[in-house]
């Protein structure tokens, strides 16, 4: 039994998930009492493997390559399965992050097996890894376990392990080099860009009032707006409100929008997707407004009033200015 | 260019849901079923590149009987035929058995672009455009926001977290997963129904497809079963007046957040 960990940099920076999956190993290690080992793949980045050489780790990899300076999935996969062709794990662990969305279940199939993707929990019954995942956008959950051959992939949520929890160690870094040629990368990644500058900082908001799909019309809006000013607080929107052009993309809350954290957050006619969630749930309160008392945003709240927005806004309006 | 589509039916999005008495899965009955969400997008961004660039839109859609209303809608919406490979229990294949299926049923006639949603509304493994990329051996991208397509390729749009895009250039044919909300879904029109009766829909099984199952499944879905609260949660009943007086004053004395 043994469990290896891909942890993910860009430019020579970690993503912080990564650290996350890496105490979830951990843990997953002592309870099936083995080992942990990394590997981070990239170019030029010696300095993450020596921070990562601190950590209490089994093995360590450093994956180099010039096709592995930019991301693309055609090199992560090929050196990805060199590795585990010459270094077998039963369990490999990732982050669910964007772009281990985009590789791993390319290369789960080119070794002829499935990964589980966005587990938010696991148990070990009588020796084997049983993982916990949502359904329905949060409203159901599921046990999933591996019934082929290993390795067996999993992709972890954020959030889901506490980054605080991993344990220090030291070991040696162990360099492999894939053998990749230009021609096998078949997709050119070009610059990263950002549409424009954010003009509203959402992460800085005291208060925030978030509107859902449950507004149902963009006319509905300035209801919403209207609690938001009488609350003092910031208007913040989760995605299918601004992909439908309600609210601009900079109001967006979620794993696509931004991430906040605080004192107080208004969730209306929001049912609670994972995706939301990952962008609020560090808010100090959480107060849901939803239809549905089975909705997942209630899961995270702290109050909440199940009931029709279109009559518990405007007495919320009436309530919060009674308040001043 | 030929483009193909792959679809999914699932339950409607504000469906309450309760676990049927297996505890496998969830209660079927009642329930109102449409296309994936993401999965419009796909057909829409499809149809779109159509409409500009020529060719056809096939959709393909691994599902039960009840799924052909959600064939006929994609029809109407201007597919111009339809694959559907009747599964009547679709949650019995993993997604790598049913990402073969899929390619089984392409055949040799592998299309210049297949387009997916990002992920289901129901299992939401979000994995089906990868695992068919690499079964068809096309290079691929996920999360896509715009296509555009020129001499010997595409270069596409493609969402990162936090903010960031990046565009990515690869040659056809190729596989893309699409983001959801990329553009203003369309209706059918009543033209469009009435065309999409007349309009082929290729019915396949499993067994024809070879099964799926060159291997076993890989993972298992053992049970189903509704989240415990991570917290209590203070709800308030009564009429709306009473119920948002009794919220703030929580949060003025309780919470002391406001």
């Amino acid at each position: 039994m043994s469990i290896l960990v891909v942890m993910e940099q860009r430019g020579g920076v970690w993503n912080r998930m990564s650290f996350e999956t890496l105490a979830a190993a951990q843990q997953l290690a002592a309870e099936l009492n083995t080992t942990a080992s990394a590997v981070v793949l990239g170019q030029g980045i010696e300095v993450l493997a020596s921070e990562l050489a601190g950590k209490q780790l089994a093995r360590l990899y450093l994956v180099e390559h010039e096709l592995l300076k930019e991301y693309t999935p055609d090199a992560y996969t090929s050196a990805l399965r060199q590795l585990l062709a010459q270094a077998p794990y039963d369990y490999v662990l990732l982050p669910h992050t964007y772009q281990v969305r985009d590789f791993l279940p390319k290369l789960a199939t080119a070794l002829g097996t499935v990964a589980v993707s966005d587990v938010v929990a696991h148990r070990v019954e009588a020796g084997a890894v049983v993982l916990v995942r949502q359904l329905f956008q949060g409203k159901v959950n599921s046990d999933v376990t591996f019934t082929g051959a290993a390795p067996h992939f999993a992709s972890l949520q954020a959030g889901a392990y506490r980054a605080d929890q991993v344990r220090e160690g030291s070991l040696v870094v162990e360099k492999f080099t894939p053998a990749m040629a230009a021609g096998d990368v078949r997709t050119r990644p070009l610059e990263r860009f950002r549409e424009s500058a954010r003009a509203v900082d959402l992460s800085a908001a005291e208060l925030i009032v978030a509107v859902g799909r449950g507004i149902k019309e963009a006319d509905n809006i300035p209801l919403i707006q209207e609690l938001a000013n009488a609350m003092g607080a910031e208007l913040a929107a989760s995605r299918p409100i601004c992909d439908a052009g309600w609210l601009p993309m900079e109001r967006q809350v979620g794993s696509s929008g931004q991430t906040v954290g605080p004192k107080l957050y208004v969730a209306i006619g929001i049912s609670g997707a994972i995706q939301h969630l990952v962008g609020m749930k560090g808010s100090r309160t959480i107060v849901a407004i939803n239809k549905d008392p089975n909705a997942p945003i209630f899961e995270v709240a702290d109050y909440g009033i199940v009931g029709d927005l279109f009559q518990v806004v405007p007495a919320l309006i009436e309530a919060f200015k009674k308040a001043k | 260019m030929k483009i193909l589509v792959a679809i999914k039916q699932v339950p409607a999005r504000d469906s309450q849901l309760k676990i049927a008495s297996s505890g496998r899965w969830i209660a079927e009955d009642d329930l109102t079923y449409e296309i994936n969400e993401p999965d419009a997008y796909a057909l829409e961004a499809g149809l779109q590149l159509k409409e500009k660039h020529g060719g056809e839109v096939v959709a393909l859609c691994l599902g039960p009987s009840r799924a052909a209303p959600t064939i006929r809608e994609a029809l109407a919406k201007g597919a111009d035929r339809a694959i559907h490979i009747e599964a009547e229990d679709p949650g019995a294949y993993d997604p790598l058995q049913a990402a073969r299926l899929m390619a089984a049923a392409l055949g040799a006639k592998a299309p210049d672009l297949v387009l997916t949603g990002l992920q289901s509304d129901d299992l939401g493994y979000g994995q089906t455009g990868p695992i068919l990329a690499e079964l068809l051996g096309l290079p691929h991208a996920t999360l896509i926001m715009e296509v555009e397509k020129h001499e010997g390729g595409i270069r596409v749009k493609r969402e990162l977290e936090d903010g960031w895009f990046q565009h990515v250039e690869m040659p056809l044919p190729a596989l893309l997963s699409i983001q959801s909300g990329i553009s203003k879904l369309r209706y059918a029109t009543l033209m469009g129904i009435k065309r999409a009766k007349t309009k082929e829909v290729r019915r396949l099984t499993p067994a024809e497809l070879g099964g799926g199952g060159e291997s076993a499944a890989s993972i298992h879905l053992d049970r189903v079963y509704l989240p415990q609260r991570a917290k209590h949660t203070q709800l308030f009943e009564g009429n709306p007046q009473e119920a948002a007086a009794q919220l703030v004053e929580k949060l003025r004395f309780e919470a002391r957040v406001i």
